[in-house]
């Protein structure tokens, strides 16, 4: 196991650093709408965590000694320089990638204790994936690339089909349900990503560079529909990106450069 | 239903790609059911043979001939319920590329030992009366336009002249195994023919025939029919009517051998190729499957994916070899005329075949399914196809 990058001085002094930021918002209260009324607890509580990888012998250190509480109706950005760890870190906090070290509670589930069945049967229920790429399945329509989760379900068919039509009217595409993502613009394909990671009503949405491979104007209308989620809906919301006016819409922003937290 | 719609969608999205697979599949199921039932042709004799039936021959050599009188003596042996005896005729029918089987029988006894030759009475009574009368198989019949009352001239080569037959029957197979494709006269004509012209040939047998109280006592009245001639001038041996077949087989063995080993290379070059389809087609996917494993699918169900697209895959190039290899069997029969009597398409030659369109799909999809179901999801999701 690499050294700490942070010491223990440093880690105090970052949290105080981003507790004492006049525009963050430090209590439930400040919050804004679509906070949980119980939020004394947070949703997602990041302990010790670190993660390595191994190449030819040489121990490579990702994220080093990370602390961190996201509470129920964040809205929370993660911003840092390429390679600086981020995606790990949402990759982490999404179950899809397992830890070296530490400990990553989700409703008080810590998730890096699980084993890959329950992993993923965890995600399945608790986390909605917005890709880049939007990641959709190319020879499935909107409705059923949509539809993709609730397979894991007990829901009936009519059920599904149901939530389906929802989500769909959610993001503003009921007209194009049976199109195929080839036939849709990119901010389209984005939409139905968004609609497919609300389906299953998760307990967190995580959006690696949502609006990475989208233009301006578009990408302005799928940071709206996020902020939605998180106003309307009370999502919590947890985004990496790089680009500073999608960092903005975020309530909370926190940077990480070589795998450590900072202001 | 869902995975069924992927699973299809998925199959053809790359349209050419996946014809070109199912062409090769086709062109391998074929040949793979065509070359099994040339060699189920060959050993086809033998399948059809009858295990209360003995075949009694020179020990010396089939080419030998064995004294009529022998047919008294395997009589009395105990365990024996009939004899007969044929005589190979070798005769030419207008030329030599019309090749069929001719046997000079003692009718009466060969056709009850043959209860699988179905005559009409009236045919085999019309047979049984005429002297210069034949009987031929409807394969034999329908190749050369016979009918009832034809006379057909034959060019003796083993024993020489001019010889005419009266058509008097054309026997079917009790089965489609059955040999019908043979036409036999009676030895009496021939016997008395030879003894004019060659009378120390006269009274001879090619071979006796030998019909058993008990079949499971076959091996024990072979031993007892042999021992009665042993140390004659003409040493028999006896042997199942089968092995009698297969001995005739046992000669181009090397051959068949040869086409088994191609009939089974062939599906192993198409396991190779439809290897690399699914290989490269799981390449090309890993993000979509690395998403589905995001989304909460297991590593089994992506696995199942992958093998359900093969063998999907293989099944249709299955199914349409399977369905090809009968009219390119009954072509190859029709063009080889008399020369695999019995020619068709066996039931388990089909099976066979659909469980190699089954193996070659799931042996392909073996190794992609498992390093998909393990891949790590990160890894997935980065890979670039």
């Amino acid at each position: 196991m690499p050294e700490a990058c942070v010491t223990g001085e440093q880690k105090v002094e970052s949290e105080q650093k981003v507790e004492s930021d006049p525009t963050l918002p430090t209590t439930a209260d400040d919050r804004g709408a679509g906070t949980l009324a119980n939020a004394a607890e947070p949703l997602v509580a990041i302990r010790n965590l670190s993660k390595y990888y191994v190449r030819g012998g040489q121990v490579i250190p990702v994220l080093s000694d990370i602390d961190l509480d996201v509470y129920a109706g964040d809205y929370f950005a993660l911003m840092g320089p390429s390679g600086s760890g981020k995606s790990t870190l949402l990759n982490l906090i999404a179950g899809i990638d397992k830890p070296s070290g530490g400990e990553i509670r989700i409703a008080g589930v810590d998730i890096a204790r699980l084993s890959e069945t329950d992993l993923a049967a965890w995600r399945a229920a608790n986390v909605g994936f917005i890709f880049q790429f939007y990641n959709l399945m190319p020879v499935l329509s909107a409705f059923d690339n949509v539809e993709l989760p609730l397979l894991l379900t007990n829901l009936s068919r009519r059920e599904r089909r149901e939530r389906v039509a929802m989500a769909l009217d959610l993001v503003g595409l009921t007209d194009r349900s049976d199109h195929y993502p080839n036939e849709l613009s990119g901010g389209q394909q984005q939409r139905v990503a968004i609609a497919r990671a609300l389906i299953t009503d998760p307990t967190i949405i995580v959006a690696d560079e949502p609006t990475g491979d989208l233009d301006r104007v578009t990408a302005e209308e799928i940071l709206g529909l996020i902020d939605r989620l998180n106003v309307e809906i009370g999502k919590t919301i947890i985004m990496v990106t790089h680009d500073p006016k999608a960092a903005e819409k975020a309530h909370r922003l926190i940077h990480l450069e070589k795998g450590v937290l900072t202001e | 239903m869902f995975v069924v719609l992927l699973v299809a969608r998925n199959a053809f999205r790359h349209k050419l790609r996946t014809v070109l697979t199912v062409v090769g599949i086709v062109v391998a199921i074929t040949a793979f059911g065509v070359l099994r039932t040339i060699v189920d042709a060959w050993y086809a004799g033998a399948n059809a043979s009858s295990s209360a039936r003995l075949v009694t021959r020179s020990s010396v050599s089939l080419v030998f001939p064995l004294p009529l009188t022998y047919a008294q003596k395997i009589r009395q042996v105990p365990g024996v319920e009939s004899v007969s005896w044929a005589n190979w005729f070798g005769g030419v029918y207008q030329a030599e590329r019309n090749f069929f089987p001719q046997f000079a029988i003692d009718a009466s006894s060969y056709l009850d030992m043959y209860p699988e030759l179905i005559l009409s009475d009236a045919e085999r009574k019309a047979f049984l009366l005429d002297r210069k009368g034949a009987i031929v198989g409807r394969k034999l019949a329908d190749l050369y336009g016979f009918k009832v009352g034809d006379q057909i001239p034959l060019r003796g080569t083993i024993y020489s002249g001019i010889w005419t037959f009266n058509l008097r029957g054309i026997y079917d197979g009790v089965d489609k195994g059955t040999d019908t494709s043979t036409m036999y006269f009676h030895f009496d004509l021939l016997n008395e023919t030879i003894k004019k012209l060659y009378p120390r040939r006269g009274d001879q047998a090619g071979i006796m025939l030998v019909r058993l109280r008990d079949p499971g006592q076959a091996a024990a009245v072979s031993a007892a029919i042999d021992a009665t001639f042993k140390n004659s001038l003409a040493e028999t041996l006896t042997e199942t009517e089968k092995a009698f077949q297969l001995s005739f087989v046992a000669m181009t063995e090397a051959i068949l051998l040869a086409i088994q080993a191609v009939s089974f290379v062939v599906i192993v070059i198409i396991m190779a190729v439809m290897a690399n389809t699914m290989a490269m087609t799981a390449r090309e996917r890993s993000a979509e499957y690395a998403t589905l494993k995001a989304l909460g699918f297991s590593g089994a169900f992506v696995a199942m994916l992958i093998f359900a697209e093969s063998i999907g895959i293989a099944l249709v190039g299955g199914s349409i070899g399977i369905a090809a290899t009968f009219p390119i069997a009954h072509a190859f029969a029709e063009q080889m005329g008399s020369l695999f009597p019995i020619f068709f398409v066996s039931d388990e030659t089909v099976v066979m075949q659909a469980a190699a369109a089954i193996l070659v799909g799931a042996v392909a999809a073996a190794f992609p399914a498992w390093r998909t179901a393990r891949v790590r999801i990160v890894d997935g999701l980065r890979a670039v196809a």
